[in-house]
């Protein structure tokens, strides 16, 4: 079998996703990132919000959990926290992940607990057939901005950086060996670590804001990028109005789940002898 | 030219493949076409194995294989008939 | 063993009753009258290797404790009004992916903000219906401080048999006031633990006998692999927008709570063998009742009390024997009639069923009760 079809749930592919949509390349960078640090298939749990990326869990041989929207994170917190062993992979789309599930992002990054969150950004809302979202460009068509989007958009990687976030990176789903790459440094980081891939959806985006097909938006995403490292060396003026891709934040520091286990240690310690009271009820149980 | 030239096989996965064409847009060699639909490995032979057709695709529907190199795959879903998904009834 | 009687707290009483029936993660956040439940879970789940953790919000509170369910942990929440309204959608994706979950919620005057520290009883539709859909839940409202313990283990255990989140309605009277309590010894409380798989060779999640069957659930990083999704979804896991399947996944959840709700009833009554008037009500309500019941009782009125232990399922063959006897039956309660609607949709045609709501945020003084009874000879 293939090296990355190994890690799917075959019987339910040909995936839901339209044509030429982005998800499917960021979710096979995702499987070729665990290919390559060889994680065991099960102790990787991935969990997913609402919205045409979270789809992606189902089809990953995994455990999975496809909860609901906005709430990846908080549901990923509870399993990492009570098995700080697994590998924990958020899979959220940009609607999901900073809209509803803002409040859940920036605390999840405060916190710095063991996840890796890949935001599939597309900058619309997909499943409900292109409304704006906090990720859209300002002046772009959505069914809900048909004026074009007066909003301006979250910088995510900034936004994760300021929460509190220990590995953040940006890449997109034409510059795909990158992506890998950052996703595969993410999946070591120990803390909470973001991916954010800029990826196309041509039946909304594309369509509504006449850039053309899949092929069209790629090169237009692509056109917008700039490497961080190659910005150093370019004069402002070249930088302007584009998004860096690459590695942008990189600070190790102690992880949640982990400090939460070590102050368990302590206080088990300091109560080993405790008879009677509350937990006298606890010791009969497993 | 120093060593033997390298060669290629184009594993596409007809099932899965949507007809995108972002891997014959991108692929640097022009070696990728559209037939009926479907990628198809025209000029097999310019490919230099970048794999970026196989990097980029949504769909998993192409495999770049070295000759000589990589060994013979068991026959994987994409090739096996099955029952459409119960996925197909949702949307 | 000597009897062990300790000044306990409602809160605690939970609070026990959950480490009893092996909590060993906890996930919530601060809200009058529950935040007791959050302290206390705190300072005891580290000594006993127990997660902890105070999340963002109360949805991110009942996500967190679904996530670790899901690893096969023993789970619990506590929150009021307001934060029980935040996690309703949460709720119902516990229900539908049979996730086992205890959520305390310690009534407080309501809507909105309403009277943090004032007792109600006013969630009483929305533990039930709160969320979107046919769904089943389990309601079990502790009458006592005793009571706390007992329904917070019967809550563990009857969410781990049938894997159907379960709410303990306390208000908060019951969760703050204190009483004397002996707990059982410890050695014998005997929790259940969900059925699992023995390996994940062929198994499928969501396989169960269609008439109310329960499935086996394996626990997240053990091998299985499996799918839990808030779609619908076949025996495999795997979405599903059939009719078939979306038909027969929610007459299976529903027939859950329906087959098994002899196995979930309990109530306690006194003096409803022979009785004209009967008084049915739960919660620190019911105290104040049962004092107007004996009140009447002792000046020869055959009054009776019926004490709702479990409120979801609702226990519709006591209601009916009750009303068999009694020709009105009178249901005093913290809101303007919930528990009520139930008892008349039962007894209605058959009893007279009086209303008696209670919602300036005061507990009921038993001559309010008292009265009504006597009205109603």
């Amino acid at each position: 079998m293939s090296d990355v079809l190994k890690y799917f749930r075959q019987e339910r592919l040909p995936h839901i996703w339209c044509p030429g949509c982005g998800h499917g390349t960021v979710t096979g960078a995702l499987v070729r990132a665990i290919e390559r640090l060889g994680l065991d298939k099960n102790k990787v749990c991935v969990v997913s919000g609402i919205g045409c990326s979270s789809r992606a869990v189902g089809y990953l041989d995994f455990d999975t959990l496809h909860t609901a929207h906005g709430r990846a994170l908080a549901f990923a917190t509870g399993i990492k926290l009570a098995r700080p062993d697994l590998k924990v992979v958020v899979m959220t789309g940009d609607g999901d992940c900073t809209a509803i599930g803002g409040n859940h992002f920036i605390h999840a990054a405060r916190r710095n607990i063991g996840i890796t969150t890949i935001v599939m950004n597309n900058e619309i809302y997909g499943m409900t057939s292109g409304q704006y979202s906090p990720m859209t460009p300002k002046g772009m068509v959505g069914t809900t901005a048909p004026y074009g989007n007066v909003e301006r958009s979250f910088d995510l990687c900034e936004l994760a950086k300021a929460a509190g976030a220990t590995f953040v990176g940006r890449s997109t789903t034409y510059h795909v060996p990158l992506l890998i790459d950052l996703i595969e440094k993410a999946l070591q980081n120990d803390g909470f670590s973001v991916v954010e891939s800029i990826g196309q959806c041509p039946t909304y985006l594309g369509r509504k804001n006449k850039i053309g097909g899949a092929v069209e938006m790629l090169n237009w995403i692509k056109d917008q990028s700039v490497n961080v490292k190659a910005a150093a060396a370019l004069p402002p003026e070249k930088v302007k109005g584009k998004f860096l891709i690459g590695e942008l934040h990189n600070a190790p520091a102690p992880e949640y789940s982990s400090e939460q286990g070590e102050l368990i240690g302590r206080v088990q310690r300091n109560y080993s002898d405790i008879k009677g009271g509350l937990w006298e009820c606890a010791s009969n149980s497993d | 030219m120093s060593e033997q030239k390298k060669s290629y096989l184009h594993v596409v996965r007809e099932k899965y493949c949507k007809g995108c064409g972002i891997c014959v847009a991108f692929c640097p060699k022009q070696v990728l076409s559209l037939k009926n639909g479907k990628v198809f490995a025209e000029k097999p032979d310019l490919c230099i194995g970048c794999r970026m057709c196989e990097l980029r695709c949504p769909d998993f529907a192409i495999e770049i294989r070295q000759k000589g190199e990589d060994e013979a795959r068991a026959a994987d879903a994409g090739s096996v008939d099955y029952e459409i998904p119960p996925e197909a009834h949702h949307a | 063993m000597p009897k062990v009687v300790k000044l306990m707290q409602g809160s605690e009483a939970c609070t026990a009753g959950a480490l009893a029936a092996g909590l060993r993660f906890y996930a919530g956040y601060p809200i009058t009258p529950s935040t007791e439940v959050a302290e206390l879970c705190a300072e005891e789940l580290p000594k006993i290797g127990g997660k902890f953790i105070q999340m963002e919000d109360e949805i991110g509170s009942i996500a967190a404790c679904i996530g670790a369910s899901l690893t096969g942990k023993k789970v619990m929440t506590a929150t009021s009004g307001p934060g029980f309204s935040l996690m309703q959608e949460c709720l119902g994706y516990a229900s539908l992916c049979e996730i086992p979950l205890v959520i305390v919620n310690a009534q407080r005057m309501g809507p909105s903000t309403g009277m943090p520290t004032s007792p109600a009883q006013g969630d009483v539709m929305q533990a039930r219906w709160g969320t979107h859909g046919d769904h089943p839940i389990i309601a079990l409202a502790p009458g006592n401080v005793r009571e706390c313990f007992d329904l917070t283990l019967r809550a563990f255990d009857l969410s781990e048999k049938y894997r159907i989140p379960a709410i303990v309605l306390t208000d908060e009277v019951i969760s703050h006031m204190r009483e004397g309590v002996e707990l059982p010894d410890p050695a014998e409380v005997r929790p259940l633990r969900r059925a699992a798989p023995s390996s994940p060779a062929g198994y499928k999640p969501y396989a169960a006998d269609p008439d109310g069957g329960v499935p086996l659930m394996a626990p997240f990083g053990e091998g299985y692999r499996w799918h839990c999704t808030g779609l619908f979804h076949d025996e495999s896991g795997a979405p599903s927008g059939k009719a078939d399947v979306a038909d027969k996944l929610l007459r299976r959840l529903q027939l859950k709570m329906d087959k098994n709700a002899p196995d979930m009833w309990d109530n306690v009554q006194e003096g409803t063998e022979d009785c004209d008037i009967a008084v049915v009500s739960f919660g620190s309500s019911a105290m104040s009742a049962l004092s107007a019941v004996r009140r009447a009782r002792r000046e020869g009125v055959k009054a009776g009390m019926l004490r709702l232990k479990t409120i979801w399922p609702f226990p519709e063959p006591a209601i009916r024997e009750l009303a068999s006897r009694a020709k009105a039956i009178v249901v005093p309660e913290m809101n303007l009639g919930q528990l009520a609607l139930e008892v008349e949709r039962v007894a209605g045609c058959r009893s007279r069923v009086i209303r008696v709501g209670k919602v300036n945020g005061e507990l009921f003084r038993p001559d309010e009760i008292y009265d009504v009874i006597m009205g109603a000879k």
